[in-house]
């Protein structure tokens, strides 16, 4: 076909000690929106950012209008006419619309050293009118809505004569009638004959806007569909593929009686009216796609960003503030970033473990040390801890047994309801096992968890109960005889 | 959205510290009028107005780092360096004095240079980057000159520069107008020109100016630079108003540059200033200084209420940041 203006062919890609993208393909006509959908970390933006040249591809090509390109940077890609749109929008919020515009194109005097801020202006204004859209050139970045920065994004890069124009999760901050106008500008933009490559996870969106889309996972391109004859169920599936065993654990919902944690509407910036229960001696799975508020939701409850709700845990509601007071009442966050978050890293195990207790060994501030040498050992001994000596610097221990430290640290503390946020993130398979292990024995000596996890096996394998989230809400709840990839992706690209 | 609204409250702060800084600059100087009968006198003026000539100056330069998210503490030692490096041109070397005038200058913007350079390739904080040099210009300030002042006593003229008057009739010292020449010159650099353009832009987002295509390396050291031609100015005016250059000063003129900077209204933060904010907040730690010595307030209170106007400054742009 002659109208079409981008063909990416055996694209590979790898990074040390990962394959990112084998063999993948794509192309892309002239006045199409081109959706590209897969799971987290199925190489979509590893193929974008191939395509507008932030990562250099291994093998392949990429054929731009009958001729082979290979941009090293954006600036190339764009002066190519290929423009993308992040979705952490990258504008200077204390420069002006137009200034941003035409950063590092600035219309100068002969030195090439003034500013000439009022062809600047007009330059934009003229730009503006072009594409129809109503921003005044003078205002700053800061003042304009997401929506309206977000067109600011779209005008530099048509003035760049962009001819492919991609967007990442455009509509993830928008409201209902800021998508619609997005929506024209794009229809408007099909018109003028530029291709869009659309990223989302909203499939009734995908379903409105696109006219094929193409499916990756784990890296490979999987297949396209014509939007007009593909259903929901059938792109969901394509995402999830692999049909793998998934060991069903055998659980017994009236094991539970007693209510550990309750959440009642609980509300903050990323989150909206969140309620659940957590019954003691339970595996809570938290599912949904990144950015759906799994964490936001285990911040809000550990206090560590504010948040309105009622917060009940056995019965009594208690007010947390920040995560002393939820320390106090016997939760322990394992955040999903140990090295940050968790961990002392230049500090040894036995100061890492003992770190939140110290109070309780602590007479007239002289530290009692032989009683937390004993009690931190019998913790470390009781999870197996791998290390030569309980003074061994933490950063030296591998990332299973780092989690591991992490544990100890809050059952010495005494919490009974334990919040894990990507438990085996940057552990290798075997010591996941482990870490499977440790926490179905927690659960089974009546401590209460909630596991959020990105890797659905993972949710599978371990929950007794699984919610799911979407856009800061909880889109469903599954038993674990319901929960299946395909049931639980359906309701994480659910609109709440 | 509420975001929105949020940000135009931040905007709103941001400009409103600015006029809070002209605000509080007229109160006190009506506040120590009243105070004093002497407060208004043109000699005390042209008094306050002479003591905000140098840190005005190193403020002016410091400004631009600021804005791009930097900071930099070399600019005290380093005024010391340029003011004994030019008694070591002009009275050691015999050079003429608009020769050594020049190599003062040239060497502030080499101090300048070098910061760039450890920031911005070395890959340094600003904070320590500068701090080091601070300490290479204290310490070869004093090397240089065996540790004692260089007198320019016998250099004809060279004290007029500072405190002579270059307007006939008007006994106006040439270190005021240079003063004000140099906020008129940086006001053009900043708000003129592609200098002033990406000083902005990089302390606004360093990431996405670099990804507009920008040579982010490049331009910080050309800020650095600049910053340090203004140290080198501040340090030739210091020489001449003193008649000498004196090694052991300086040290901690950077911080009440830095304040002055603050009290001005430009964010710690990076992507918020302006000059003529920075000299506001320079007259208001002079008028400050000058009112309380004024009003017979011992020098000790004087630099304790000077630390709570920086409290205070600095409360109010964290302020600013915590809704960003």
């Amino acid at each position: 076909m002659t109208d079409k203006i981008l063909e990416m062919k055996n694209i590979h890609k790898s990074f040390p000690g990962v394959k990112a993208l084998t063999d993948v393909q794509l192309d892309l006509y002239r006045g199409e929106v081109l959706a590209l959908i897969g799971e987290n970390g199925a190489g979509k933006s590893t193929l974008m950012k191939i395509l507008t040249g932030i990562y250099q591809k291994d093998r392949g090509s990429i054929v731009y209008k009958g001729k082979e390109v290979a941009p090293k940077n954006t600036k190339e890609a764009q002066e190519l006419g290929i423009s993308i749109i992040h979705q952490e929008l990258n504008l200077m919020q204390d420069l002006t619309v137009a200034e941003n515009i035409f950063i590092g194109r600035e219309p100068r005097d002969k030195l090439q050293f003034f500013l000439k801020d009022k062809e600047l202006n007009k330059k934009a204004e003229e730009l503006f009118q072009q594409l129809n859209i109503h921003l005044d050139p003078k205002t700053k970045i800061a003042e304009l809505t997401v929506a309206k920065q977000q067109m600011v994004e779209i005008a530099k890069a048509l003035s760049f004569h962009a001819k492919i124009l991609i967007m990442d999760e455009p509509t993830a901050a928008l409201t209902d009638t800021e998508i619609s106008t997005l929506f024209k500008i794009i229809h408007w933009l099909k018109r003028e004959g530029v291709g869009i490559i659309y990223i989302s996870h909203r499939m009734e969106e995908l379903k409105q806007i696109s006219d094929r889309i193409v499916v990756m996972r784990d890296g490979e391109y999987i297949d396209t569909l014509e939007t007009a004859s593909a259903n929901i169920k059938q792109v969901v599936s394509l995402m999830v593929g692999r049909k793998l065993h998934i060991e069903q654990k055998a659980t017994n919902p009236s094991r539970w009686k007693e209510i550990a944690l309750e959440v009642n509407q609980l509300n903050n910036r990323y989150l909206k009216d969140v309620s659940f229960q957590l019954k003691k001696g339970e595996i809570l799975g938290f599912a949904g796609l990144v950015g759906a508020g799994r964490t936001e939701v285990a911040r809000a409850i550990f206090g560590a960003d504010p948040s309105t709700g009622i917060i009940k845990i056995h019965g009594k509601t208690v007010s947390i503030k920040q995560p002393y007071d939820a320390v106090r009442h016997g939760i322990g966050y394992l955040s999903e970033d140990r090295k940050r978050f968790g961990l002392l890293l230049e500090q040894t195990v036995q100061e890492n473990i003992a770190a939140p207790s110290l109070a309780h060994y602590t007479k007239f501030t002289f530290m009692h040390t032989k009683k937390i040498k004993k009690e931190t050992q019998s913790y470390s001994n009781q999870l197996k801890v791998k290390t030569p000596s309980m003074n061994q610097l933490v950063k030296y221990l591998s990332g299973g047994n780092q989690q591991k430290v992490v544990i100890a640290k809050w059952l010495l503390k005494n919490c009974d309801i334990l919040i894990f946020d990507e438990p085996t993130r940057g552990i290798d398979v075997g010591a996941k096992q482990e870490i499977y292990d440790l926490l179905e024995s927690l659960a089974k000596q009546g401590k209460s968890i909630i596991m959020i996890s990105s890797e659905l096996p993972e949710v599978l394998r371990l929950s007794d109960r699984i919610i799911v989230m979407n856009e800061g809400r909880t889109t469903g709840e599954l038993p674990q005889h319901d929960a299946n990839q395909e049931s639980i992706m359906e309701l994480a690209t659910k609109q709440a | 959205m509420s975001t929105a609204v949020i940000k135009q409250k931040m905007r709103g702060s941001a400009a409103l510290q600015q006029i809070l800084a002209f605000a509080s600059l007229v109160l006190l100087i009506i506040f120590f009028s009243l105070a004093s009968d002497n407060f208004m006198q043109w000699s005390n003026i042209e008094g306050i107005l002479l003591s905000t000539t140098v840190i005005g100056i190193l403020a002016l330069g410091t400004t631009f780092v600021i804005i791009t998210g930097g900071i930099d503490l070399s600019i005290g030692t380093g005024m010391t360096l340029t003011s004994v490096m030019t008694g070591v041109f002009i009275v050691y070397l015999g050079l003429p004095i608009l020769i050594g005038i020049l190599g003062g200058i040239v060497m502030g913007a080499l101090i300048g240079l070098i910061s760039g350079f450890s920031v911005s390739i070395l890959k340094i904080p600003p904070f320590i980057a500068t701090l080091a040099m601070m300490m290479i210009a204290e310490g070869l300030s004093l090397i240089i000159s065996g540790a004692s002042p260089i007198y320019f006593s016998d250099i004809e003229g060279f004290h007029q520069i500072a405190l002579g008057s270059i307007i006939p009739g008007v006994n106006l010292p040439n270190a005021i107008l240079i003063f004000f020449l140099m906020v008129l010159i940086g006001w053009i650099l900043l708000s003129k020109t592609i200098v002033g353009r990406y000083t902005f832009s990089i302390g606004s987002n360093e990431e996405a100016t670099r990804l507009s295509g920008i040579n982010v390396t490049k331009w910080k050291i050309i800020i650095y630079t600049i910053a340090g031609c203004f140290t080198g100015v501040a340090g030739v005016i210091m020489a001449s108003r003193l008649d000498s250059a004196q090694p052991a000063l300086g040290m901690g003129y950077e911080l009440e540059a830095i304040a002055a900077v603050v009290i001005g209204g430009t964010s710690l933060s990076g992507g918020k200033g302006s000059l003529v904010g920075t000299m506001i907040g320079a007259l208001i730690m002079s008028v400050l200084t000058n009112g309380l010595r004024i009003m017979s307030i011992p020098q000790e209170w004087q630099t304790v209420v000077i630390g709570f106007v920086i409290l205070l400054a600095v409360y109010i742009d964290m302020l600013r940041k915590k809704n960003v």
